[in-house]
Formats: C-alpha cells, structure tokens, sequence
C-alpha cells in the first residue's frame, strides 16, 4: 500500500525560472492496483514518478510505502521497494552490459551485495526461463551486448528488471511512448501479463488516454501539480477518449474544484 | 634493439600495466577521468621510500604505499561526490596538494635506496637468472595476481554495481546501486593500483622522486586505448589482459622508437612521443566509429528505396 500525502515540489526554487512541479498532492493506491495516469505536458507526472522513486526530494510532504516513511529515503534504497521503467529504452537498460548482466544487476536488487560471482550457473539458468516467457527469443542471446538490441526487446528487458525481483509498487513512465505502434502493443502486453502474474501495485504514466482507460482500474488526471480527476471501477467503465478528452479541456482551461470535476 | 633494452622496456611495460589497470577503473569502469594517478604514483614511491629508509620492512612499506594510494583516490571521490566539484577539476586539486604531501612525506625532492632492502630482495639471484631477467618475470606474477584479483572483481556483484555506475548512473540507483558508495570504491583501487605502481617504481630503480608522477595519466591511458585496439572486446576480461599487453607494447614501442637512430629521437622527446600517440589512437579511435557509420550509410542507399537511411 502507498500513501502519499501533501507532496510538493518546486524546480529553481527562489529564482525567476521558479516552478511549482507538485502542489500538494495527495495519493493513496491499495496492493494490487493498477493505476493509469494522465495529464498535459509540466502537470507533474513524471515529478510525481520522481519524487516517489527518491529521483527527487520533496520540498513538502510525506510517502508511505508499505507502511514504512521513505520520505528521506534515496533512489537506491527505496529500489527494494520501488521498480521503475523508464520512457527511453536507453534510460532502463546498460547498453555496455551483456543482457545477463543487466538481469545479474537487477537480480540483486534489495539484497546486499557481495564479492561472489554476480553471474552462476543457476542464475544464469533463471534469467533463461525468465526471458523465454518474453517469448521475444531472447534467451538464446544472454551473452549479447545490450546495445545490439532493438528499442522494444531493450524495454522488454527492462520490463523484466523491474519485475524480476518483489516490490511493492511498479512504476511506469510512459514506457511504451518511445516504441513503434506494434512494439508498443507488444510491451503494453507483456506489462498486463506481467502485473496480472504477480499482481504488481502499478501506477503507469501515459499520454495515450485510450492506453489509459483500456489498462488498469482507475484513472487519475493531473493538472498543475494535483490530482484533478480519479475515476475508477464502474465510473470509469462508462467513460470512452471524447468524456477524457472533455474532463481534460475543462481542467486546463477552467479552475473547477476537485469536487466539481468529480460529480460531472 | 639489445636485450637489456627490450627486456628493460618490458619491465617498465609491466610495471605500468598497474597504471593501465587503474586508470582503466577510473575512466572507463567509472567514467571518471581522474589526473589524480598523477599525484598518486610519486605517493607510493614516497611513502615506500621513506619508509623503507627509516627502517620498516619493504612489504610493510608497499602495503601503506597501497593504502595512501586508496586514501588519495578516496579525497578526489569525497571533493567530487560531496561537494559537487566537477571530477577532472577535483582531481587535479588532489594531484596538486599530493605533490607537497609527497615533498613532507620525503623530506627532500629525492630519496634514494640504492643500498635498502626491497621487495624484490628475496628473488634475486634465483635459479641463477640475472636481475634483468628475474625483475620483469617477479613483476608478470604480480601483475598476474592483481588482474586476476580486479577481474574477479569486476564480475562479482559489487563489480557489477560498479561498472553499471559508470554506464548508467540513474539506471543503477533504480537497481539499488548506491552509486556513490561504488564509485569511491572504484576511486581508492584505482589510485591503490597506481601507488602500487610508484611503490615498485622506487624499489626497482633504487629512487623515490617527486617529479616522477609527471604524465602518469597519459601513459595510463596509452595503456588502454593500446590495449584496446590490440583486443577490442567488452568483455573485462580482455579489457585487463588488454591494459597489460597495451603497457607492454607501447614501452616496446617507445623503446624502438628511441634506438632508431634514424628517427633522432632522444629520451627527452618521450612525452612528447606519448602524447602524439595517444593523441593519435583517440583519433584513430573516433574515426573507425565514423567510418563505420559511414559505410552502415552507403550500404543503406544501395539497398535501394528499401533500404534504411
């Protein structure tokens, strides 16, 4: 379960580029939700992906996650908990790293390091079983460089870093956004199957609101820093891209209170 | 070129592949180009040489050149990491401040051990082989024993952490990476190797100076891009093996150049040498990928309208 409460960020505080990225947002999601986020350009998703991934810190408000306060948590220490894909294929993934490499990095995840072999048999057997279920056929190539591979088998990868170890909440950045329409489809799949499979918290940024109504079960809009519209189970089920796109007009152009958004 | 030559160029090519090797940590495991191996070789020399000289055994006096090698690798981390300053300056400020540190730690400019002991006492003489001989075959198993240790390394899983800082920063915090943890790691074996380097430096030629350190940083990184082009692969298995052969080489090659009496160079030309080498593979190197994508190019036209542009 996590809670976010009262989260506000600026960029360039105290100087005239100053820009107030979060504006106290409030976020609650329950274990085992999926949950699809939309909004315009500089609404504060991808702040929203940061601030709860310790990428950045906050200049106000607290996270919870799992019942632990990881307000003060850093990127790396809050991994154990947090997995993350990232929009740019090239972002997830070392291209200078072998694919078992790249799966020996994230196997260790949460777990401490030592000096022993990051790659055995066994894991090597694993990290096979694990990307055949890909069925991308990657498991022939374990021992390739990460760069020969396409945009969409790298994010595929990634996908599979992300998930390869428990977390407790799965986020995704628009991690299918880079990605040809087919390879896009491709990956969004083996994200259903995956988050179905280990019944993964996800929260999935996206700029497709189609993508956002057809995934998941509830559907939140942000609007300059705060949460605009969170529709959910049969609410959401009613609405198609024209009832998003009419909520999405009303929140840039008017300044509506939430509850306003919320009963039309 | 005569034996004494090419067997002497061949000690100095092992004795700097310790160089390589750690520049080889510093700039292309981590991505941080560290002038700091500058400073930290005469350290070793220093802090070995001076000990050796007040009476301490010679092991006892490499192992706390190692460790004062580690100490400066970790000061130029701490500057850049802690502090924000940019790492090329962070280091230089390191390598500055090591050259009056080194002066303290001597005592004078220079300190000669002509009539020490040294750690390369106990294989003198052995099995009847001459010093020019034994010295460089005792330095192959040392560098042996290192490279084994640091490829070890790198492909253990706080290895791996350590090479996916360098690659990806951002990529191995999300993977739990604590990256600054890993890279003042990678920072103190890097200048650790190095002070080994100056360490031995100073036993093999009977001298510790403080001059000695000057273009450390290039001949390292001769040893890498040599090396490199020798056995291109990105496996860090090769790469070290390549950081050896690529020291090795380039010293035959220095040493051939300086006996060709035809060329009319002399000892004082060497760095000049060195740089135009370096100067010359990086060139070399940036052009292979241009001409690569230029070919990838001109196939793709001739493919016709199909083909990708």
């Amino acid at each position: 379960m996590i809670e976010a409460r009262d989260l506000v960020k600026y960029f360039n505080p105290g100087t005239p580029m100053e820009a107030r990225a979060l504006a106290g947002l409030d976020l609650a999601l329950e274990a085992g939700e999926f949950v699809t986020v939309i909004g315009s350009n500089g609404a504060g998703k991808s702040t929203l992906l940061n601030v709860l991934t310790g990428d950045h810190r906050l200049d106000r408000g607290q996270i919870w996650i799992d019942g632990l306060d990881v307000t003060n948590w850093r990127a790396a220490r809050r991994a154990r908990l947090v997995a993350r894909v990232f929009q740019d294929p090239m972002a997830g993934t070392c291209e200078r790293l072998t694919i078992e490499e790249n799966l020996a990095l994230a196997e260790s995840r949460g777990r401490r390091r030592g000096l022993g072999r990051a790659i055995d048999r066994s894991r090597r057997e694993h990290f096979r079983e694990r990307l055949a279920h890909l069925g991308l056929g990657l498991e022939n190539r374990l021992a390739d460089r990460m760069g020969l591979l396409s945009g969409g088998q790298r994010q595929a990868v990634s996908l599979l870093m992300a998930t390869l170890r428990p977390c407790k909440i799965l986020l995704l950045d628009e991690h299918t956004a880079a990605l040809d329409p087919a390879t896009a489809q491709l990956v969004m799949d083996l994200t259903e199957k995956i988050v179905e499979e280990q019944r993964l918290t996800t929260l999935m940024v996206t700029h497709s609101m189609r993508q956002a109504l057809d995934h998941g079960g509830r559907t939140l809009m942000l609007h300059e820093g705060r949460i605009v519209f969170d529709v959910a189970d049969d609410k959401r089920a009613g609405l198609d891209v024209p009832d998003l796109l009419g909520l999405f007009r009303r929140a840039r152009g008017e300044t509506l209170d939430d509850d306003t958004l919320l009963l039309t | 070129m005569s034996w004494p030559a090419l067997l002497g160029a061949v000690e100095l090519g092992l004795l700097f592949s310790l160089v390589g090797i750690g520049v080889y940590l510093s700039f292309r495991v981590l991505d941080f180009p560290d002038l700091t191996v500058d400073g930290s070789l005469p350290l070793g020399a220093a802090v070995s040489a001076a000990m050796i000289v007040a009476g301490h055994d010679p092991v006892t006096a490499t192992v706390a050149a190692v460790g004062a090698g580690a100490v400066a690798g970790l000061v130029t981390a701490l500057l850049n990491i802690r502090f924000q300053i940019l790492h090329l300056l962070a280091s230089i400020l390191t390598m500055i401040a090591l050259y009056s540190i080194n002066l303290r730690i001597m005592g004078r400019p220079n300190v000669a051990l002509l009539m020490e002991p040294t750690v390369f006492d106990p294989v003198a003489g052995l099995y009847g082989l001459p010093d020019m001989v034994v010295k460089p075959l005792f330095l192959a198993v040392v560098v042996g024993v290192v490279a084994t240790l640091v490829v070890a390394f790198l492909t253990s899983e706080i290895g791996l952490a350590m090479r996916a800082t360098g690659a990806n920063p951002r990529m191995a915090r999300a993977q739990g990476v604590d990256t600054r943890r890993t890279t003042y790691a990678g920072m103190a074996l890097s200048n650790a190797l190095v002070a080994l380097a100056g360490s031995l430096f100073a036993q093999l030629n009977g001298f510790a100076d403080v001059t000695i350190g000057v273009g450390t940083i290039v001949v390292g990184l001769a040893a890498v891009i040599v090396g490199e082009a020798l056995i291109p692969s990105p496996r860090v298995v090769f790469a070290v093996i390549g950081c050896i052969a690529g020291s090795v080489v380039y010293r035959l090659a220095i040493a051939a150049a300086l006996n060709a009496d035809s060329l009319g160079l002399t000892s004082a030309d060497l760095n000049l040498v060195t740089a135009v080498l370096v100067a010359l593979a990086l060139v070399f190197g940036n052009r292979r990928a241009a001409l690569r994508n230029w070919l990838r190019r001109r196939r793709g036209l001739a493919a016709g309208p199909g083909g990708r542009r």
